[in-house]
């Protein structure tokens, strides 16, 4: 059984992330960029299924600019098998990225595409369901425990208030949330083995899609600063900031 | 332990920094050009190449000319030519601009740059040259064989939570063997500091003598940018007993580098080189550069300034020392990334001399003799009376300095150091220092000041700054010197934390704030605090053009 795993290239979370100056988006020049997190928890699951014998194939795929090579590099230091880069300039959007994936699937015929329930950069959380949409597949977001069965899979889903178990029919898309795995440290023989394994470059022509944005960014702000607080003196003098200066009451 | 896999290299490179990039791209040159086989490998602390580097930076290309000539059709980033050079001195209020700026600091040639973007691109150069480069492993251990010389390196244990036990995700370190390890950790090296010990290699030499530089990286107005202007300042806010200074540096993009030196041998124990800094930039000659500008990155880093007279033994059986990590910057001048390149540059010639040419020895003899016929080694001798003049203070040491810039370090003496951790008073004898609160505008508390440097540690590992007694934080450090940690820690790792009555004080150690400047490891009176590597990847992840 093969697992497909999309791996996004973003801005690293440890880094501040700040507007640019002309409010046209966010700076990315002179920052550092790894794998989305959600993503590499979903690299984690597909290795470890493949470690208990349930996959026999884990190959990451990422679709943006040629430095996202270093993105599917790290995926294959944790494990996975080979790599493909739809390689493109053009900034990338969630629909454009969901037909992407499907015309690779149809190429690759895995069984199960596991992937970020979102990416930390644009926090769409749009991909896994619309390729699900479009490939006519059952789907399982933001999964916390996953357990294949034959011809299904489990999934315990981490929802509002609780927790709900679907079993989908095999294929089927599977979104991961925090709570999944732990992803392991790519160990150093790891990653030079990873300089190692396959990586192939295809363009998204090729692929015969169109990656064009469907969506306008207008504009981009920072969230306006909170004031510093104040001390009231007493009751009194809270009622009458509450009403008068906050209107709240 | 015995459980550690190995791996074996001809020579590994402890730190992917200007010297050890140097040092790994000549290597590789040599052997391409002569066909040889060479595997050089450089592992690397930070979370990527350039994540740890902190430097002004006026850059003179003289080392990196030699090393990649074409470097220019290659697109190394030195994209600012510096311009104009200003010389100034400070009073509370006033500004004076010296008629003449000292030779030393005319930079007519050279470039301003982020270091940190230089070294990502020198570490690319290096891979296309077939070296290896492994960022986010951090070099924890020195490993030695059967004879007592080094044999290479131990990359510390990933996955060890706070109580010393393993994790889940435990994974432990590997054993890297070389015939040589060059060790270029950058200034006072945690196992640099080992190896010192182990070799004997300090003895007969000055202590080393540091300064703590603390850089912020603004976007300002545009109105107001010129790239290519070099401004320096001494005088306020340091008294004139304490060394220190400041650069601002106008970049292309509207980027302005702007940081301040204190020599760690300062005496008083209240000072506070973070709010010095801090204050700084709310001098009427300075603060204008920064109003309606916003400040994108923060950091600091520990350099050393003892210069030719604290210079250790380089070499050792199996391995040698590098760029800052054994201390080659140039005072005067505040530049040392020339001369660390250029230290990496001819050790990486004497050890592929040494390795090829059948030599049997396991000590590369040839690198000091080397470097001592080298440009390193006169222009560090010219003035290495300088830094020293300044103990007595700023205007003995201002004329020392034109002295010895006169006779050009011809004079028959050699002024010497003491070690920093020595030179605090007690805190009674010392005047406390007032330090105005931050304005919020162009100057800031310490934590969101730590916030820009990106800095982040796994939060389930042993603290990296290690006591090598509990209690002195308390009885010595605090007793006799109000806590000075508080105070020159620039990232908030130490705190004084008491009981709500204000009784049983405590040290509190905030381990993941550290941006691995290594101040404390230099200043703590005792010695008693000591600086070891966190987890590989750990640390500040400062963006390029810091």
């Amino acid at each position: 059984m093969k697992v497909l795993v999309p791996v996004k290239r973003v801005v690293d979370y440890n880094v501040k992330v700040r507007v640019k100056a002309d409010g046209s988006g966010v700076e990315t020049a002179n920052v550092k960029f790894s794998m989305n997190p959600f993503d590499e928890i979903a690299v984690e699951e597909a290795v470890r299924l493949k470690e208990a014998g349930k996959a026999s194939e884990v190959v990451a795929v990422s679709i943006g600019p040629a430095t996202a090579q270093e993105t599917l590099r790290t995926a294959l230091a944790i494990g996975a098998d080979r790599a493909i880069l739809v390689q493109t300039d053009a900034e990338v959007q969630p629909l454009g990225v969901a037909k992407a994936l499907k015309a690779l699937i149809e190429k690759e015929a895995p069984q199960i595409v596991l992937l970020g329930k979102q990416a930390i950069d644009g926090d769409c959380n749009q991909t896994g369901q619309m390729l699900a949409a479009l490939l006519g597949w059952p789907q399982g977001t933001f999964a916390s425990k996953v357990v294949p069965g034959d011809g299904v899979l489990t999934v315990t889903r981490e929802i509002d208030g609780g927790l709900e178990t679907v079993e989908l029919t095999l294929p089927a898309v599977v979104t991961t949330d925090l709570r999944l795995n732990e992803p392991r440290y790519a160990s150093l023989p790891n990653i030079m083995k990873a300089k190692k394994k396959p990586l192939e470059t295809v363009t998204a022509e090729s692929l015969g899609v169109d990656l064009s944005p469907r969506l306008t960014t207008l504009k981009v702000a920072e969230p306006p600063k909170r004031k510093a607080g104040i001390k009231v003196s007493d009751v009194g003098a809270l009622v009458d900031k509450l009403r008068n200066d906050a209107r709240v009451i | 332990m015995s459980t550690r896999d190995s791996l074996e290299f001809d020579v590994l490179v402890i730190g992917a920094g200007p010297s050890g990039l140097s040092a790994a791209i000549r290597l590789k040159q040599l052997a391409n050009e002569a066909g040889q086989e060479l595997s050089v490998c450089v592992i690397e602390k930070g979370s990527e190449v350039g994540a740890h580097l902190l430097s002004g930076a006026v850059f003179e290309p003289h080392a990196l000319d030699e090393l990649i000539p074409d470097w220019k059709d290659k697109g190394a980033p030195l994209t600012t030519p510096a311009r104009e050079d200003h010389f100034v001195f400070l009073t509370e209020t006033k500004a004076h601009k010296f008629p003449v700026t000292p030779p030393q600091m005319n930079n007519h040639g050279n470039f301003i740059i982020s270091l940190g973007n230089l070294a990502r691109w020198m570490a690319a150069q290096a891979e296309e040259l077939g070296v290896e480069i492994y960022p986010g492993f951090a070099a924890a251990e020195v490993l030695y064989d059967e004879q007592g010389a080094v044999k290479g390196v131990a990359t510390g244990d990933m996955g060890i939570g706070k109580d010393g036990a393993k994790t889940a995700n435990y994974t432990p370190g590997m054993e890297l063997h070389a015939k040589q390890t060059i060790f270029a950790e950058g200034c006072r090296g945690s196992l640099t500091k080992t190896l010192f010990e182990t070799f004997n290699l300090r003895d007969g030499v000055d202590p080393q003598t540091y300064g703590l530089g603390i850089k912020e990286l603004w976007e300002i107005d545009p109105a107001k940018s010129q790239p290519g202007l070099i401004v320096h300042t001494i005088g306020w806010p340091m008294d004139a007993k304490t060394y220190g200074g400041s650069w601002l540096y106008h970049m292309d993009g509207n980027l302005v580098s702007v940081g301040f030196v204190v020599g760690l041998d300062y005496a008083n124990p209240h000072l506070s080189p973070f709010e010095e800094f801090q204050r700084y930039k709310t001098h009427p000659a300075i603060r204008p550069t920064f109003e309606g500008g916003r400040r994108i990155a923060y950091g600091a880093r520990a350099l050393s300034e003892g210069g030719f007279q604290s210079i250790p033994k380089l070499t050792f059986p199996g391995g040698l020392i590098v760029g800052d990590a054994a201390g080659f910057l140039n005072v005067p001048k505040i530049k040392g990334n020339h001369t660390a390149m250029k230290s990496g540059m001819v050790a990486a010639e004497a050890v592929y001399e040494h390795l090829t040419g059948g030599s049997n020895g396991r000590e590369v003899v040839e690198y000091p003799e080397r470097l001592k016929a080298s440009w390193v080694w006169s222009e560090l001798h010219a003035v290495r009376n300088i830094r020293p003049g300044f103990q007595k203070g700023l205007w003995a040491g201002l004329a020392n300095a034109a002295f010895e810039t006169a006779t050009r370090g011809k004079a028959p003496w050699t002024l010497h150091h003491h070690a920093d951790h020595t030179t605090l008073k007690k805190a009674a004898e010392a005047p406390p220092i007032v330090y105005p609160k931050p304005d919020g505008v162009v100057s800031f508390d310490r934590l969101s000041s730590v916030y820009l440097s990106n800095t982040n540690h796994e939060e389930n590992q042993p603290a990296h700054l290690t006591l090598k007694d509990a209690e002195t934080p308390i009885r010595v450090n605090l007793a006799l010197y109000d806590a000075p940690e508080t105070r020159y820690c620039p990232a908030g790792v130490y705190e004084i934390v008491r009981a709500e009555d204000g009784t049983a004080p405590r040290l509190q150690i905030n381990a993941q704030n550290c941006v691995h400047c290594k101040t404390c490891d230099i200043k703590d009176p005792t010695q008693n605090i000591n600086w070891v590597v966190p987890e590989g990847g750990g640390g500040p992840n400062y963006p390029g053009g810091m």
